[in-house]
């Protein structure tokens, strides 16, 4: 394919305590590509993302995010790693003391040396980009969960990060929301290039924003489908893997 | 010929056309590698000239992002306010994409962020007076539901939560044990050691014993044991149903037919006056014993004199004393506690600000409540 994978997860191995939450993962992630984790309640999707992004150490195996081994690397170069990737969190994470403007801009004067005022019109930029122009000054507090979760974007987004991840964007908002933050995250895939990761289970979202997907599965602990997640729905000859993506209910497995 | 200075990742040279104005020529990638160096050398360079019009030339820009549109935005904004004409040409598709996308036109003609306008004195006092008018009105009805929650769990014992309330006894006395005991030690030991120095001149040394005694059953013993379980448990208390309240769990108490205040106040105010009382007796103890350690090892008394003469000091009424300070100073932390929690409204800052007002608050009534009993006791007692 010639595709430059920009993350690369190898027997990845997570455990809590005793208990074996994910058992030999591996795949890749392209530049450039919209990518998605899915799977039931309780599979290690959030785990997984937690072991991208660094917040978890694995038990065993290597997490490789854009050339560099977060599993085995110093604390120096995580720093710097840390700077290219953004995350949107389910709750948008957004600091409730500060204004939007504040919340998005914080990244930016802390990480780059722009002038004060330079620094506003990127805020301005940024909140725009995620059409939330004339929110600057509002608090998170006074608007609504999915303008929590575009001003969590474009906080994810200050610093131009190669990677972003997305710990369920369309939960809790409305089918009218949740859409136009799909067609939000389509766009910005498609303007900036920005390789996304994306840990959902919501099929609508799926199928409109993924190029590819994995699904997990708590039984086996490991990937049971790989690849185009409409192709998977109608060709997959796993029964899980079928069911998911036919909305029925999992059959309950010896 | 425009000679090019480099920057990170791309490179720029200004002509100048005489009247038409300067033209930058802008090659490369614009980016955040070189936003700050070309904003600040484009920004002296037309502070410095006051150019009449000036044309950046984007034919050969590679690639830009918000970063470099920035650049551009800057350059744009002093143009603008010089009275100057700034233009772009020869952009490729690419970076009028992006241009686009950040709606490149109309950035830069406002002020970036416009914030909101401080509001005069006159209006800032008028909106802390009706603040504080609605906390006051607040904190009334807070007594009036707190007493029907009290009257309703006298009336019917079985709907206090028994086993909130013995977890809540556990934290606040028997957990603070050791540091009550620890600190009244340390104030008697001082007490004593300092009262000493003048007393030993007089030769009465065996009224160290009846000092510490009757300040510490009296007047310090409540006053320390109660600043402690403010810092420690009324604290506690507001930051636990003040983060309930940021993530809606009191709502949802509320919509659930159980009463928040009887379902979360009642068991911390109950526990809390009964435990306080125990803890102001063991801070008697402890301070006691501190004393005498004092007048034993440093006076000569010896530990039965020392006794003898702390009994012959005190008075039932003392200890009681103690213990109903105890009570009330109690009553009040945890009221004060669980009001500050219940005030909070927004997110983790405001769970901050209401803990740390419930611990000033509380020192604030304790002393301020300690300061009536003196002057009850002055003329009844």
């Amino acid at each position: 394919m010639g595709r430059q994978a920009i993350i690369q997860v190898k027997d990845l191995v997570a455990k809590y305590g005793e208990d074996t939450i994910l058992d030999n993962i591996t795949f890749d992630v392209y530049e450039g590509e919209i990518f998605v984790i899915l799977g039931g309640s309780g599979c290690g999707k959030s785990t997984l993302l937690k072991h991208l992004i660094g917040l978890i150490k694995p038990y065993a195996g290597r997490v490789i995010v854009d050339g560099d081994d977060i599993s085995n690397c110093d604390d120096k170069t995580f720093q710097k790693l840390l700077m290219r990737i953004g995350i949107l969190y389910q709750s948008g994470a957004l600091f409730g003391s500060m204004t939007l403007s504040e919340n998005v801009g914080l990244p930016i004067e802390e990480y780059t040396d722009l002038p004060k005022q330079a620094v506003d019109t990127l805020v301005s930029m940024k909140l725009r980009l995620v059409d939330l122009d004339g929110y600057e000054n509002h608090l998170p507090s006074e608007i609504s969960g999915g303008m929590k979760k575009r001003a969590g974007l474009a906080r994810a987004m200050a610093l131009n990060p190669k990677i972003l991840f997305f710990d369920e964007p369309s939960a809790g908002l409305d089918p009218i929301t949740s859409v136009e933050l799909d067609d939000l995250i389509n766009h910005l895939n498609r303007s900036l290039g920005t390789t996304m990761v994306i840990v959902t289970h919501e099929l609508e979202s799926i199928y409109k924003v993924a190029h590819r997907v994995i699904m997990l599965d708590k039984r086996t602990k490991g990937i049971i489908a790989e690849g185009d997640a409409k192709y998977l729905r109608d060709h997959s000859k796993n029964k899980f893997v079928k069911y998911f993506f036919n909305r029925q209910a999992e059959k309950k497995r010896q | 010929m425009t000679e090019y200075k480099k920057l990170q990742s791309c490179q720029y040279g200004i002509s100048d056309s005489g009247e038409e104005g300067v033209t930058v020529h802008i090659q490369g990638s614009m980016d955040e590698s070189n936003a700050t160096p070309l904003i600040n050398e484009l920004s002296a360079f037309v502070k410095k000239k006051h150019p009449s019009s000036l044309t950046v030339d984007m034919e050969k820009v590679t690639f830009l992002n918000d970063f470099g549109a920035l650049a551009l935005v800057e350059v744009k904004k002093l143009m603008t306010r010089g009275r100057g004409v700034f233009r772009l040409i020869n952009v490729n598709e690419n970076v009028e994409k992006v241009l686009s996308v950040l709606s490149f036109d109309v950035l830069g003609e406002r002020s970036a962020i416009s914030k909101s306008a401080t509001p005069g004195a006159f209006v800032r006092l008028g909106d802390a007076t009706l603040r504080q008018a609605s906390d006051l009105k607040y904190m009334i009805s807070f007594i009036g539901s707190v007493c029907i929650a009290m009257a309703q769990v006298i009336r019917h014992p079985g709907s206090l939560r028994t086993d909130d309330t013995f977890s809540y006894m556990q934290k606040t006395g028997v957990d603070a044990l050791p540091i009550v005991g620890l600190i009244s030690f340390l104030l008697g030991l001082i007490m004593a050691f300092m009262s000493a120095v003048q007393l030993e001149q007089f030769g009465a040394n065996i009224y160290v014993a009846s000092l510490v005694a009757l300040a510490m059953t009296r007047e310090l013993g409540p006053i320390m044991t109660c600043i402690i379980v403010a810092g420690r448990s009324g604290s506690a208390f507001a930051a636990e149903i003040g983060t309930m309240k940021v993530s809606e769990e009191v709502d949802a108490l509320f919509t659930m037919g159980f009463e928040p205040t009887r379902y979360l106040v009642v068991p911390k105010i109950i526990a809390s006056v009964t435990m306080v009382p125990l803890l102001v007796l063991f801070s008697d103890i402890f301070a006691i014993f501190g004393g005498l350690v004092v007048g034993v090892g440093m006076l000569d008394l010896t530990v039965n004199s020392y006794v003898a003469q702390t009994i012959k000091t005190l008075t039932l009424f003392d200890v009681f004393l103690g213990f109903i300070k105890g009570a009330v100073f109690a009553l009040l932390i945890a009221w004060v506690g669980c009001l500050r929690g219940f005030q909070v409204r927004g997110g983790a800052a405001s769970v901050g600000q209401a803990t740390t007002s419930a611990v000033v608050s509380s020192i604030f009534l304790i002393i301020m409540t300690n300061s009536i009993f003196s002057v009850i006791l002055r003329y009844w007692g």
